[in-house]
């Protein structure tokens, strides 16, 4: 239980820490899954290089940790400046309504 | 176990939606999967994240045993954009 805690503390620490976070299944180099390779490919496309990525598949504790901090039941999961953006679906369809581009603005990240 | 058409029944039921696709992509992965559209009144003035969340409610004992899922989220008058392009 006092991990769990300590997790759920490390976690808020570890959105805060870059402007860009997302928890995956497998790295931004080898994605080990579709959903976590379309947010990696919609994040290169908008010239987003620089961002943590925490694999999930190398650590059960942080893959059941990041859901219940999140609230949201699924990987991938993407953060801009310490605020939970969403899913792949989310970061899509921001991608594809344009969206994505002023919140990247906000961060000072340029398209 | 969760169904396409356990899933469509919930959405229409406590998202009081009025137009449901589910398609079951299981076929296409290693375990059940799923692909929803749905289109509710009750989105109107909510943010996507938002939107995504009343899904994720609704469904959240399902989705205990979902491996995949995919969901998109309209209001009726965004899905009658759609329709007509």
């Amino acid at each position: 239980l006092c991990a769990a805690a300590d997790l759920q503390k490390d976690l808020s620490e570890m959105v805060k820490k870059d402007k860009v976070v997302v928890f995956m299944k497998g790295t931004p180099a080898q994605p080990m899954c579709g959903f976590s390779n379309a947010v990696v490919q919609i994040l290169r496309m908008h010239g987003v290089d620089n961002y943590a990525a925490y694999n999930v598949l190398e650590d059960q504790d942080l893959r059941q940790g990041v859901k219940v901090f999140s609230n949201w039941p699924t990987i991938p999961q993407v953060y801009f400046n310490g605020e939970f953006v969403g899913g792949c679906d989310i970061l899509l369809q921001m991608h594809q309504n344009g969206d994505l581009v002023e919140e990247l603005k906000k961060l000072g990240i340029q398209s | 176990m969760a169904t396409a058409d356990h899933i469509k029944e919930k959405l229409i039921k406590e998202l009081a939606a009025v137009h449901v696709d589910v398609e079951d992509t299981s076929p296409n992965r290693c375990a059940a999967s799923f692909k929803v559209l749905v289109v509710s009144p009750q989105f109107e003035g909510k943010a996507l994240l938002q939107r995504h969340r009343m899904v994720n409610t609704c469904l959240a004992e399902e989705l205990k045993e979902i491996h995949a899922f995919e969901q998109k989220t309209l209001t009726p008058e965004q899905w009658e954009k759609q329709m007509s392009q």
